[in-house]
Protein backbone atom coordinates (compact mmCIF):
# COMPACT_ATOMS: atom_id res chain seq x y z
CA UNK A 1 0.00 0.00 0.00
CA UNK A 2 2.80 2.44 1.08
CA UNK A 3 4.69 1.32 -2.15
CA UNK A 4 1.21 2.35 -4.20
CA UNK A 5 0.91 5.26 -2.59
CA UNK A 6 4.97 6.99 -3.49
CA UNK A 7 4.43 4.81 -6.95
CA UNK A 8 1.08 7.34 -7.12
CA UNK A 9 0.64 4.95 -10.94
CA UNK A 10 4.19 5.78 -12.08
CA UNK A 11 3.70 9.50 -11.57
CA UNK A 12 5.55 9.30 -8.39
CA UNK A 13 8.83 9.74 -9.74
CA UNK A 14 7.51 13.37 -11.66
CA UNK A 15 5.24 14.39 -8.36
CA UNK A 16 7.77 13.76 -5.73
CA UNK A 17 10.75 15.22 -7.71
CA UNK A 18 8.54 18.67 -8.31
CA UNK A 19 7.81 18.75 -4.30
CA UNK A 20 11.15 18.05 -3.55
CA UNK A 21 12.60 20.67 -5.61
CA UNK A 22 10.21 23.34 -4.07
CA UNK A 23 10.79 22.69 -0.59
CA UNK A 24 15.12 22.31 -1.00
CA UNK A 25 14.64 25.92 -2.99
CA UNK A 26 12.31 27.31 0.22
CA UNK A 27 14.71 25.72 2.94
CA UNK A 28 18.16 27.04 0.45
CA UNK A 29 16.30 30.65 -0.16
CA UNK A 30 15.33 30.72 4.10
CA UNK A 31 18.96 29.73 5.51
CA UNK A 32 20.71 32.29 2.72
CA UNK A 33 18.66 35.12 4.47
CA UNK A 34 18.60 34.23 7.75
CA UNK A 35 22.57 33.92 7.47
CA UNK A 36 22.47 37.40 5.57
CA UNK A 37 20.33 39.07 8.40
CA UNK A 38 22.85 37.71 10.91
CA UNK A 39 25.98 38.34 9.50
CA UNK A 40 24.83 42.14 9.11
CA UNK A 41 23.38 42.15 12.79
CA UNK A 42 27.27 41.03 13.58
CA UNK A 43 28.60 43.81 11.70
CA UNK A 44 26.23 46.52 13.25
CA UNK A 45 27.44 45.32 16.67
CA UNK A 46 30.96 45.47 15.89
CA UNK A 47 30.84 48.88 14.62
CA UNK A 48 28.63 49.89 17.04
CA UNK A 49 30.96 48.50 19.89
CA UNK A 50 33.67 50.79 18.25
CA UNK A 51 32.22 54.01 19.11
CA UNK A 52 33.79 56.47 21.56
CA UNK A 53 31.08 57.78 24.35
CA UNK A 54 30.35 60.65 22.82
CA UNK A 55 29.11 58.72 19.58
CA UNK A 56 27.30 55.97 21.07
CA UNK A 57 25.24 58.41 23.34
CA UNK A 58 24.45 59.82 19.48
CA UNK A 59 23.44 56.88 18.29
CA UNK A 60 21.53 55.50 21.36
CA UNK A 61 19.60 58.66 20.55
CA UNK A 62 17.68 56.26 17.64
CA UNK A 63 15.73 53.58 19.13
CA UNK A 64 15.85 51.65 16.10
CA UNK A 65 20.26 50.92 16.99
CA UNK A 66 18.85 49.60 20.62
CA UNK A 67 16.52 47.33 18.59
CA UNK A 68 19.32 46.06 16.59
CA UNK A 69 21.37 45.44 19.40
CA UNK A 70 18.79 43.31 21.11
CA UNK A 71 17.62 41.89 17.70
CA UNK A 72 20.89 39.08 18.29
CA UNK A 73 18.45 37.02 20.08
CA UNK A 74 16.67 36.11 16.35
CA UNK A 75 19.15 33.89 15.28
CA UNK A 76 18.15 31.29 17.47
CA UNK A 77 14.85 30.66 15.74
CA UNK B 1 2.39 58.92 13.17
CA UNK B 2 5.45 56.86 15.43
CA UNK B 3 3.43 53.79 14.96
CA UNK B 4 5.26 53.85 11.35
CA UNK B 5 8.22 54.71 12.95
CA UNK B 6 11.19 52.39 12.10
CA UNK B 7 12.31 51.47 15.46
CA UNK B 8 8.86 50.20 15.97
CA UNK B 9 8.31 48.48 12.50
CA UNK B 10 11.73 46.86 12.75
CA UNK B 11 10.71 45.32 16.81
CA UNK B 12 7.12 44.13 15.51
CA UNK B 13 9.07 42.34 12.43
CA UNK B 14 11.62 40.37 14.59
CA UNK B 15 8.78 39.85 17.27
CA UNK B 16 6.36 38.43 14.37
CA UNK B 17 9.23 36.51 12.34
CA UNK B 18 9.17 33.60 14.65
CA UNK B 19 4.97 33.34 14.38
CA UNK B 20 4.83 33.55 10.76
CA UNK B 21 7.29 30.56 10.71
CA UNK B 22 5.35 28.72 12.30
CA UNK B 23 2.19 29.34 10.94
CA UNK B 24 3.86 28.87 7.70
CA UNK B 25 4.95 25.41 8.97
CA UNK B 26 1.74 24.43 10.41
CA UNK B 27 -0.36 25.32 6.87
CA UNK B 28 2.76 23.98 4.45
CA UNK B 29 1.96 20.58 6.12
CA UNK B 30 -1.55 20.22 5.81
CA UNK B 31 -1.34 21.25 2.21
CA UNK B 32 1.00 18.78 1.85
CA UNK B 33 -1.06 16.29 2.96
CA UNK B 34 -3.92 17.45 1.29
CA UNK B 35 -1.91 18.00 -2.05
CA UNK B 36 0.08 14.53 -2.10
CA UNK B 37 -2.02 11.93 -0.47
CA UNK B 38 -6.20 13.42 0.14
CA UNK B 39 -7.08 15.04 -2.80
CA UNK B 40 -8.08 13.07 -5.76
CA UNK B 41 -6.64 12.24 -9.48
CA UNK B 42 -7.17 13.79 -12.54
CA UNK B 43 -9.55 12.10 -14.57
CA UNK B 44 -7.21 12.54 -17.44
CA UNK B 45 -4.13 13.23 -15.98
CA UNK B 46 -3.80 11.11 -13.08
CA UNK B 47 -1.61 11.42 -9.91
CA UNK B 48 0.78 13.95 -12.39
CA UNK B 49 -2.34 16.54 -11.62
CA UNK B 50 -0.34 17.02 -8.08
CA UNK B 51 2.39 18.81 -9.23
CA UNK B 52 -0.12 21.41 -10.01
CA UNK B 53 -0.10 21.86 -5.89
CA UNK B 54 3.23 23.87 -5.83
CA UNK B 55 3.05 24.84 -10.09
CA UNK B 56 0.70 26.97 -10.21
CA UNK B 57 0.51 29.14 -6.32
CA UNK B 58 4.42 29.32 -7.41
CA UNK B 59 3.43 30.91 -10.67
CA UNK B 60 0.86 33.15 -9.18
CA UNK B 61 3.11 34.38 -6.64
CA UNK B 62 5.51 34.85 -8.52
CA UNK B 63 3.37 37.41 -10.87
CA UNK B 64 2.15 39.34 -8.22
CA UNK B 65 5.46 40.13 -6.22
CA UNK B 66 6.60 41.10 -9.54
CA UNK B 67 3.60 43.20 -10.02
CA UNK B 68 3.81 44.89 -6.70
CA UNK B 69 8.12 45.56 -7.38
CA UNK B 70 6.82 47.20 -10.73
CA UNK B 71 3.94 49.42 -8.98
CA UNK B 72 6.57 50.47 -6.01
CA UNK B 73 9.21 51.64 -8.58
CA UNK B 74 6.45 53.67 -10.18
CA UNK B 75 6.00 55.00 -7.00
CA UNK B 76 9.35 55.76 -5.99
CA UNK B 77 9.34 57.79 -9.34
CA UNK B 78 6.63 59.59 -8.05
CA UNK B 79 7.31 59.76 -4.42
CA UNK B 80 11.06 59.53 -4.16
CA UNK B 81 10.29 57.35 -1.05
CA UNK B 82 13.44 55.49 -0.07
CA UNK B 83 11.54 53.26 2.20
CA UNK B 84 9.71 52.06 -0.98
CA UNK B 85 12.53 51.47 -2.62
CA UNK B 86 13.55 48.97 0.39
CA UNK B 87 10.15 47.11 -0.02
CA UNK B 88 10.33 46.58 -3.54
CA UNK B 89 14.12 45.50 -3.19
CA UNK B 90 12.91 42.62 -0.22
CA UNK B 91 10.25 41.42 -2.16
CA UNK B 92 12.22 40.22 -5.35
CA UNK B 93 14.56 37.55 -3.89
CA UNK B 94 11.29 35.47 -3.02
CA UNK B 95 9.70 36.35 -6.66
CA UNK B 96 12.74 34.95 -8.35
CA UNK B 97 12.99 32.09 -6.42
CA UNK B 98 9.25 31.31 -6.69
CA UNK B 99 9.88 31.87 -10.98
CA UNK B 100 12.58 29.23 -10.72
CA UNK B 101 9.68 26.84 -8.72
CA UNK B 102 7.10 27.35 -11.50
CA UNK B 103 9.28 26.89 -14.30
CA UNK B 104 11.26 23.71 -13.13
CA UNK B 105 8.11 22.17 -11.79
CA UNK B 106 6.17 23.10 -15.08
CA UNK B 107 9.46 21.25 -16.58
CA UNK B 108 8.60 18.42 -14.70
CA UNK B 109 4.85 18.04 -15.14
CA UNK B 110 5.26 18.70 -19.05
CA UNK B 111 7.52 15.31 -18.88
CA UNK B 112 4.37 12.68 -18.82
CA UNK B 113 1.91 15.15 -19.90
CA UNK B 114 2.93 16.61 -23.44
CA UNK B 115 6.08 13.97 -23.55
CA UNK B 116 8.57 16.97 -23.23
CA UNK B 117 10.59 18.58 -20.23
CA UNK B 118 10.43 22.17 -22.43
CA UNK B 119 8.48 23.47 -25.31
CA UNK B 120 8.99 27.16 -26.87
CA UNK B 121 5.35 27.66 -26.04
CA UNK B 122 4.11 31.15 -25.30
CA UNK B 123 3.10 30.75 -22.04
CA UNK B 124 6.46 28.75 -20.75
CA UNK B 125 8.79 31.31 -23.20
CA UNK B 126 7.27 34.11 -20.98
CA UNK B 127 7.49 33.01 -18.14
CA UNK B 128 10.98 32.32 -18.65
CA UNK B 129 11.20 36.33 -19.98
CA UNK B 130 9.76 37.16 -16.57
CA UNK B 131 12.52 35.02 -14.75
CA UNK B 132 15.15 36.73 -17.16
CA UNK B 133 13.51 40.11 -15.71
CA UNK B 134 13.59 39.18 -12.02
CA UNK B 135 17.65 38.07 -12.32
CA UNK B 136 18.44 41.47 -14.05
CA UNK B 137 16.47 43.18 -11.46
CA UNK B 138 18.44 41.09 -8.68
CA UNK B 139 21.69 41.47 -10.19
CA UNK B 140 21.41 45.09 -10.99
CA UNK B 141 21.49 45.96 -7.04
CA UNK B 142 24.92 44.11 -6.82
CA UNK B 143 26.67 45.69 -9.91
CA UNK B 144 25.74 49.63 -9.81
CA UNK B 145 27.26 51.06 -6.58
CA UNK B 146 25.69 54.32 -7.12
CA UNK B 147 22.89 54.46 -5.26
CA UNK B 148 20.61 57.32 -7.26
CA UNK B 149 21.76 54.60 -10.78
CA UNK B 150 20.87 51.63 -9.44
CA UNK B 151 17.16 52.98 -8.07
CA UNK B 152 16.94 54.06 -11.63
CA UNK B 153 18.31 51.18 -12.85
CA UNK B 154 16.21 48.77 -10.89
CA UNK B 155 12.69 50.78 -11.30
CA UNK B 156 12.85 50.60 -15.35
CA UNK B 157 13.86 47.46 -15.34
CA UNK B 158 10.82 46.30 -13.20
CA UNK B 159 8.82 48.30 -15.16
CA UNK B 160 9.54 47.26 -18.53
CA UNK B 161 9.07 43.78 -16.74
CA UNK B 162 5.44 44.40 -16.10
CA UNK B 163 4.83 44.70 -19.82
CA UNK B 164 5.26 40.97 -20.00
CA UNK B 165 2.31 40.55 -16.93
CA UNK B 166 -0.70 40.54 -19.34
CA UNK B 167 1.11 38.91 -21.85
CA UNK B 168 1.76 35.81 -19.31
CA UNK B 169 -1.83 36.08 -18.14
CA UNK B 170 -3.13 36.12 -21.53
CA UNK B 171 -1.23 33.96 -23.72
CA UNK B 172 -3.18 31.10 -23.31
CA UNK B 173 -6.37 33.07 -24.89
CA UNK B 174 -3.98 35.14 -27.40
CA UNK B 175 -2.32 32.12 -28.63
CA UNK B 176 -2.70 28.29 -29.26
CA UNK B 177 -0.63 26.80 -26.67
CA UNK B 178 0.45 23.57 -25.22
CA UNK B 179 -0.45 25.01 -21.74
CA UNK B 180 -3.77 24.37 -20.72
CA UNK B 181 -6.05 27.54 -20.23
CA UNK B 182 -6.76 29.05 -17.02
CA UNK B 183 -8.99 26.62 -14.61
CA UNK B 184 -9.57 29.27 -11.70
CA UNK B 185 -11.42 32.33 -13.07
CA UNK B 186 -12.42 35.10 -10.56
CA UNK B 187 -15.09 36.98 -12.75
CA UNK B 188 -16.88 33.42 -13.71
CA UNK B 189 -17.27 29.91 -12.65
CA UNK B 190 -14.32 28.18 -12.03
CA UNK B 191 -13.90 24.72 -13.91
CA UNK B 192 -11.63 22.77 -11.11
CA UNK B 193 -13.19 20.68 -8.61
CA UNK B 194 -13.44 21.66 -5.07
CA UNK B 195 -11.62 18.97 -3.85
CA UNK B 196 -8.92 20.27 -5.96
CA UNK B 197 -9.38 23.73 -5.15
CA UNK B 198 -9.19 23.30 -1.30
CA UNK B 199 -5.29 22.20 -1.64
CA UNK B 200 -4.53 24.86 -4.21
CA UNK B 201 -5.62 27.04 -2.20
CA UNK B 202 -3.60 26.09 1.20
CA UNK B 203 -0.81 26.00 -0.84
CA UNK B 204 -1.22 29.07 -2.13
CA UNK B 205 -1.69 30.45 1.24
CA UNK B 206 1.42 28.34 2.62
CA UNK B 207 3.05 30.17 -0.15
CA UNK B 208 2.18 33.58 0.36
CA UNK B 209 3.42 33.10 4.05
CA UNK B 210 6.67 32.05 3.13
CA UNK B 211 7.02 35.23 0.76
CA UNK B 212 5.79 37.37 3.66
CA UNK B 213 8.38 35.69 6.08
CA UNK B 214 11.26 35.88 3.44
CA UNK B 215 10.66 39.49 2.50
CA UNK B 216 10.32 40.49 6.26
CA UNK B 217 13.81 38.95 7.11
CA UNK B 218 15.13 40.36 3.77
CA UNK B 219 13.41 44.04 4.74
CA UNK B 220 15.10 44.23 8.10
CA UNK B 221 18.65 43.04 6.60
CA UNK B 222 18.22 46.29 4.47
CA UNK B 223 17.35 48.62 7.61
CA UNK B 224 20.66 47.31 9.80
CA UNK B 225 22.36 47.76 6.31
CA UNK B 226 21.25 51.59 6.65
CA UNK B 227 21.93 52.24 10.51
CA UNK B 228 25.04 50.70 10.22
CA UNK B 229 26.11 52.98 7.53
CA UNK B 230 24.45 55.81 9.33
CA UNK B 231 26.95 54.96 12.43
CA UNK B 232 29.95 55.79 10.16
CA UNK B 233 28.46 59.23 9.73
CA UNK B 234 28.19 59.91 13.68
Amino acid sequence: MIINLINMNGYGIYVFSAFIFTLINFAGLYFIVRAQLKKEQQKFAKEFSKLDEQKVFEANKQNINKEILLSGTFSKI
Amino acid sequence: MDFFSQSRIFSLINKYQKFILIFFLLVLSVGLIEALFLSPQDYLQGDSVRIMYVHVPSAWISLGIFSLIAFLSILVFIFKNRNLIIIAKSFAPSGFVFTLIALVTGSIWGKPTWGTWWAWDARITTMLILGLFYLMYLLAWRIFEDRNSVVKITSLISIIGAINIPIIKFSVDWWNTLHQPSSIKILSDSSIHEAMLLPLIIMTAAFALFSLLIFLMKYNTELIKIKRKGLNRL
